[in-house]
């Protein structure tokens, strides 16, 4: 079983990247041999394509030579019904396919448009972007660890823990014991132990995951707005569904506040009504800004060297050394930054959990 | 406004795979490992309270052991304060009973003094009667010898009976 953990992982990889070499020889065959400008380094646009998600998996790039995995692109549009096809066939962006193509300007730049009549119209766009294939692959690297390490517990009954038990078992009894039993209480934290600890581990992988530059790494999943808006919509619905009748009265009628800000003009219950949104909604920018801001930070010092480089060769490279020493101070912090949003997350989830179902006497 | 902007796709996924991935994990993994961690520290809690146990049960026992020595200790002494008072009490009889016995020899010692007393005084009065006698007879016959003082003697015995 846990072979074919490992099969599905490793095939997953080499089949994405390998087609990767195919597009590129191609590639070179036939157009970018011809004009080869030096193009201005704009920052904003650098930054923004590494934080951004993309149709492709874009690892690295030498003069015309880009390293990218493909990745299936799958479209539905009310015209053209339903397309699937690899991202290799937009050549990075550069040519259309079919009907379609990245938008390089506009309200829907670098989304994929459908040009209908000379608009250019966004169909339906459920493809597997870099941000999706990194959190499905998270999620399998999820799986695979923490079932195997259920069954472990399950061998070894009653003994102490090893190997990889021993890593995760002491940060499952922290979100047990620092998390839920002190947000939620001795009661109740056990209904909301197993969401509690997927967020808490999909965030933290997720975050990690985001510094390592590398293949499965490398994408921003945890600092991308609409993964932090899933999690925070589960936060809400958890917390609504197991809302107890002390929890929604609070909420219209709160008591121990003067009847006059309920009366004529429900001033409580408006704001007791939008607190009920804004929570989730912090929770989802809150994720988002930090993780988003790191990788920001550590790309601006990537531009730095390249601003300085093409002022002069040898002001870039004294840059560097200055802007690798940041790079790593940085990485270092997105370190703990990591673990901490994953911690606060999880324990705001936790509290508002924890409202919604407490005894009030 | 792309970096903020929600993706449906995205969205779409996400959902899907952590809906998925959440229930999968909640059934497969959570359930298990929290259960397995419950038991182990039920396990390790029942452990240390039968320890404890224990160890008031050897505290007991202990304690119980304290007393019967104890106990034999006071019996012990009980013992020996008896056999004291035994031997004193037979020492004090043995004393008493030979005071009354030499009471008893010193009585009859008395009472043998006594009568050999009294039949030696007599014995010894009938020997002085006797001899007195015997003397009043010589005197008596040394006086008699002359009349004049029978005569005399016998007037005198006569004024004597007179004035009684």
């Amino acid at each position: 079983m846990k072979n074919i953990h490992r099969f599905l992982l490793i095939f997953f990889f080499i089949a994405s990247v390998s087609p990767a070499f195919a597009s590129d020889d191609e590639h070179d065959g036939n157009a970018h041999q011809t004009t080869h400008e030096q193009e201005k380094f704009e920052p904003g646009n650098f930054i923004l394509g590494h934080i951004a998600d993309a149709y492709e998996w874009h690892v690295f790039s030498t003069g015309d030579f880009h390293f990218t995995a493909p990745l299936p692109v799958i479209v539905y549009s009310k015209y053209s019904g339903l397309h699937v096809f690899m991202s290799s066939k937009f050549h990075h962006g550069h040519e259309s396919y079919q009907r379609f193509e990245i938008a390089k300007t506009g309200d829907y730049k670098g989304k994929i448009v459908e040009t209908v009549a000379g608009k250019q119209i966004r169909p339906l766009d459920v493809s597997m972007t870099k941000n999706v294939v990194a959190m499905l692959t998270s999620m399998f690297i999820l799986l695979w660890v923490f079932i195997s390490v259920a069954k472990s517990y399950k061998q070894r009954k009653g003994q102490a823990p090893k190997g990889m038990q021993s890593l995760v078992e002491p940060i499952i009894l922290f979100v047990r014991d620092e998390i839920a039993k002190p947000a939620i209480g001795e009661k109740k934290f056990e209904k909301f132990m197993p969401y509690l600890l997927t967020i808490f581990f999909f965030i933290w992988l997720n975050n990690l995951m985001g510094i390592v530059p590398l293949l499965p790494g490398g994408a921003n999943v945890t600092g991308n707005i609409t993964i932090t808006l899933v999690l925070a919509l589960f936060t809400f619905i958890i917390t609504s569904i197991n809302g107890n009748k002390a929890y929604w009265v609070h909420m219209v009628n709160t008591p121990g506040v003067p009847w006059w800000l309920k009366f004529p003009i429900p001033l409580m219950p408006i704001v007791e009504i939008m607190g009920l949104f804004t929570k989730p909604f912090v929770l989802m920018v809150r994720l988002f800004a930090n993780i988003a801001a790191g990788h920001m930070i550590i790309m601006a010092f990537v531009s730095l060297i390249f601003i300085f480089g093409q002022v002069n060769l040898s002001l870039g490279l004294g840059a560097s050394v200055i802007s690798v020493l940041f790079m790593i101070f940085m990485t270092l912090l997105e370190l703990l930054v990591a673990l901490i949003q994953a911690y606060v997350f999880t324990l705001l989830s936790a509290l508002y959990f924890g409202m919604a179902t407490e005894e009030h006497h | 406004m792309g970096l903020v902007t929600p993706e449906l796709g995205t969205f779409i996924w996400m959902f899907l795979a952590f809906a998925i991935v959440l229930f999968i994990l909640k059934k497969f993994a959570w359930k298990p490992i929290l259960d397995a961690l419950k038991e182990r520290e039920t396990s390790i809690s029942d452990a240390l309270r039968s320890a404890d146990r224990a160890k008031e049960e050897m505290a007991e026992l202990k304690a119980d052991n304290e007393k019967i020595l104890q106990e034999a200790r006071k019996e012990r002494e009980a013992m020996f304060v008896e056999a004291k008072d035994m031997s004193s009490k037979i020492v004090n009889e043995a004393k008493q009973k030979a005071i009354q016995e030499a009471d008893k020899v010193i009585e009859t010692a008395r009472r043998n003094i006594e009568g050999e007393k009294t039949a030696a005084l007599s014995e010894i009065k009938t020997l002085v009667a006797s001899l007195s006698v015997e003397i009043a007879e010589k005197v008596l016959r040394q006086q008699f010898a002359d009349d004049q003082k029978q005569k005399d003697y016998f007037k005198k015995l006569m004024d004597e009976v007179k004035l009684n």
